[in-house]
């Protein structure tokens, strides 16, 4: 198994101090390799639910197990070492530093896992076709050029598992298929697991496997 | 990549908010360094140029008019001693060397200011440890003199040059005889540097410089507090075959010898070296103690420890205007320091997002804390380092205008080893600089910065 959840609960307190319930998650699990797409609507708790598995944000109770390991166990530092090492992600709005040319954007990923490795980050960005834009910084690339490099960055430290939080949500349709295309077969090529958000139906029925978070995810409040 | 590279690209990032505050810390730091440099530079100057002798005597007055005449030549002679005085001291078996030095004309090239002396002078070392070095020989003849290597400088003269000198207080009146220069100094970084000696033998015999004789045994009366035939006597037959010629009315031709009357000669003040006892260094201080308070209770010459007076003006005066120039230029670094913690802190508003990014790619808490701080220290060293350059090359400006403005001599390249600890001291200030706006670094909310 790549991911598994189980008991999974989160609730933010609001500034009225009111208890608001966002993850309440029984039972969730993804096989090694395989490609899950999550559908759920705006608010429903999908980015949450990555920062949760990504370590990001630690839940209230439950076990969020990635790759054998149970997150919830680790200390914040070893959630950063184990998310460095095995997770990659793959953001909406790219997210690249933009002092950082496409190269040295790969290459900061692996510098946090302590693996800078320039020749894996080259033939990465040369697989998402941005061979001779390695030095481009990212003001300089088109907006699917940005998420090709975030693309990569997402695979250089050879994750075992992918989060991709609404990928293709910033880019036109012209670039929406090859965005998503890419990411799947980067993954299918690396044997990673990819666990991806949408809100799109028309990105949900590329997917085999689709689950609506409304089906699992029943938040409520508890103690 | 590390952490360093990261650092520099985050501060290339904003090149403009960074290039002005790395400049703001250039600017405080090479001000301290100019201080710095000619804070040492004054005060070598003061405490080594007249560190060789142990007294300096001249008539009653201030103490520091006679330093700052006799040591420094910067200011105006008091008054001057009765040679009779001068022997007198000479012959005291307490004293090694007494040199007589008389002063007041400058050289009407230049206006360099004239000292008349003895040979001797040059066989005292000018500061503990150092002698007189000199291209061509010391002073021989009547006419000869000695010139500093900033005069030959300035000047343009060498060993075989001849000039004249423009009489003390009397701008338009210039001395027709001549003096011919016999030896270059090497520079010796003192007020030497830019004097000129010449014989005290040709300095006497200049028109001029010789007392009347009546005024002479006046002054010398009234000096020793005797009366006028006292002082006759004790000059006997020259004084009257001296007050024959003069009333013959001596045809003084220049520039040749002829005798001067000791009645008739002064001097500006004496540069005394005690003897030394025993092998014992400290008997030279009590020698000149004791011969300062036994001048103190005499008639009218004082005797003054040149570099005591000059002490107590670096502490009371001098060195209250260095602390304050010092204390400036640390608060302008200081204020500096503020302006790249105010620069950094404020762009951490901005930056919440690239360090959540950082973040979620697995950067630790405290490795962004260090980016963060890096920059810090990154920024104030580099500031350091370009205004030390700045400093030095701002010393190296200005050191021949503040020469020529004040005489004071500054080493274009001098360096101070204080300046060393000037980088301690920023990566220090850049730490606590860099300490607060690490913090928020550090406490940053990743899925709230994200999702902003």
């Amino acid at each position: 198994m790549s991911l598994q959840l189980h008991n999974v609960k989160k609730s933010y307190r609001e500034p009225d101090g009111n208890i608001l319930p966002v993850l309440n998650v029984e039972s969730f699990a993804l096989d090694q390799g395989e490609q899950v797409v999550l559908v759920g609507e705006s608010g429903g708790g999908k980015t949450t639910l990555l920062n949760a598995i990504s370590g990001i944000t630690t839940v209230d109770s439950g076990e969020v197990i990635v790759d054998g390991v149970d997150l919830t166990r680790l200390p914040e530092a070893g959630r950063d070492r184990f998310r460095a090492e095995r997770i990659g992600i793959v953001f909406q709005t790219f997210n690249l530093l933009p002092a950082f040319s496409a190269l040295e954007n790969v290459l900061l990923g692996m510098t946090f896992a302590g693996r800078a490795d320039r020749d894996f980050a080259r033939t990465l960005l040369e697989r998402v076709g941005l061979g001779k834009r390695l030095s481009h910084r990212p003001p300089q690339l088109s907006v699917g050029e940005q998420q090709r490099v975030a693309v990569a960055r997402a695979l250089a430290n050879r994750p075992r598992l992918m989060l991709a939080d609404e990928p293709t949500a910033s880019v036109d349709l012209a670039n929406q298929n090859t965005i998503l295309s890419l990411i799947r077969e980067t993954c299918s090529e690396h044997g990673v697991s990819l666990l991806m958000v949408t809100h799109s139906h028309d990105v949900a029925d590329q997917f085999d496997r689709v689950e609506q978070l409304a089906n699992f995810n029943k938040p409520e409040v508890h103690a | 990549m590390n952490l360093l590279t990261i650092a520099i690209k985050s501060i290339r990032q904003r090149l403009l908010a960074s290039s002005l505050t790395g400049l703001s810390v250039a600017l405080g730091v090479a001000l301290m360094v100019a201080v710095l440099v000619i804070n040492g530079v004054i005060g070598r100057m003061f405490s080594q140029s007249g560190s060789g002798y142990d007294l300096i005597i001249g008539p009653k007055g201030s103490d520091l008019q006679l330093v700052l005449s006799s040591i420094y030549r910067v200011s105006p002679p008091i008054e001057n001693l009765p040679w009779r005085f001068y022997t007198q001291i000479r012959e005291r078996r307490d004293i090694e060397h007494a040199i007589p030095i008389a002063l007041g004309d400058t050289t009407e090239e230049g206006g360099f200011p004239i000292v008349g002396t003895i040979p001797q002078y040059f066989g005292v070392e000018y500061a503990h440890g150092r002698k007189f070095l000199v291209k061509g020989d010391f002073l021989q003849g009547t006419w000869d003199a000695v010139i500093g290597a900033e005069v030959a400088r300035k000047n343009g003269w060498d060993v075989g040059s001849k000039f004249r000198m423009i009489h003390g207080g009397q701008d338009d009146h210039v001395h027709e005889e001549q003096f011919t220069v016999r030896g270059v100094l090497k520079r010796t970084g003192t007020p030497n540097d830019r004097s000129v000696f010449v014989h005290l033998d040709g300095f006497f015999q200049i028109d001029g410089h010789g007392k009347p004789l009546e005024e002479a045994i006046n002054r010398e009366a009234d000096f020793f507090g005797v009366s006028p035939e006292t002082v006759r006597e004790w000059y006997g037959d020259d004084l009257a075959h001296a007050e024959e010629e003069e009333a013959d009315g001596h045809d003084h031709d220049h520039a040749h010898d002829h005798e001067v009357l000791d009645a008739q000669k002064e001097v500006t003040s004496i540069l005394v070296v005690m003897k030394t006892r025993n092998n014992n260094p400290l008997t030279r201080t009590t020698g000149s103690l004791m011969l300062k308070n036994e001048l103190k209770e005499g008639f009218q010459a004082q005797g003054v420890n040149p570099i005591e007076v000059m002490r107590r003006l670096m502490d009371n005066l001098v060195g209250n205007v260095r602390l304050a120039l010092l204390y400036l230029t640390g608060l302008i670094i200081a204020v500096s320091g503020i302006g790249i913690f105010v620069s950094i802190y404020n762009s951490m508003a901005d930056r919440k997002r690239e360090i959540a990014i950082m973040r979620a790619l697995g950067a630790r808490r405290q490795t962004v804390f260090s980016v963060i701080l890096a920059e810090s220290i990154l920024l104030c060293l580099g500031g350091g380092l370009f205004g030390l350059l700045l400093g030095h090359g701002l010393v190296f400006a200005a050191a021949p205008l503040v020469e020529a403005r004040s005489g004071l001599l500054i080493d274009p390249f001098a360096f101070e080893p204080i300046e060393l600890v000037l980088f301690p001291v920023l990566i220090v200030l850049a730490s606590l600089i860099g300490f607060l706006p690490g913090l928020t670094a550090y406490r940053t909310d990743v899925a709230d910065a994200l999702s902003n």
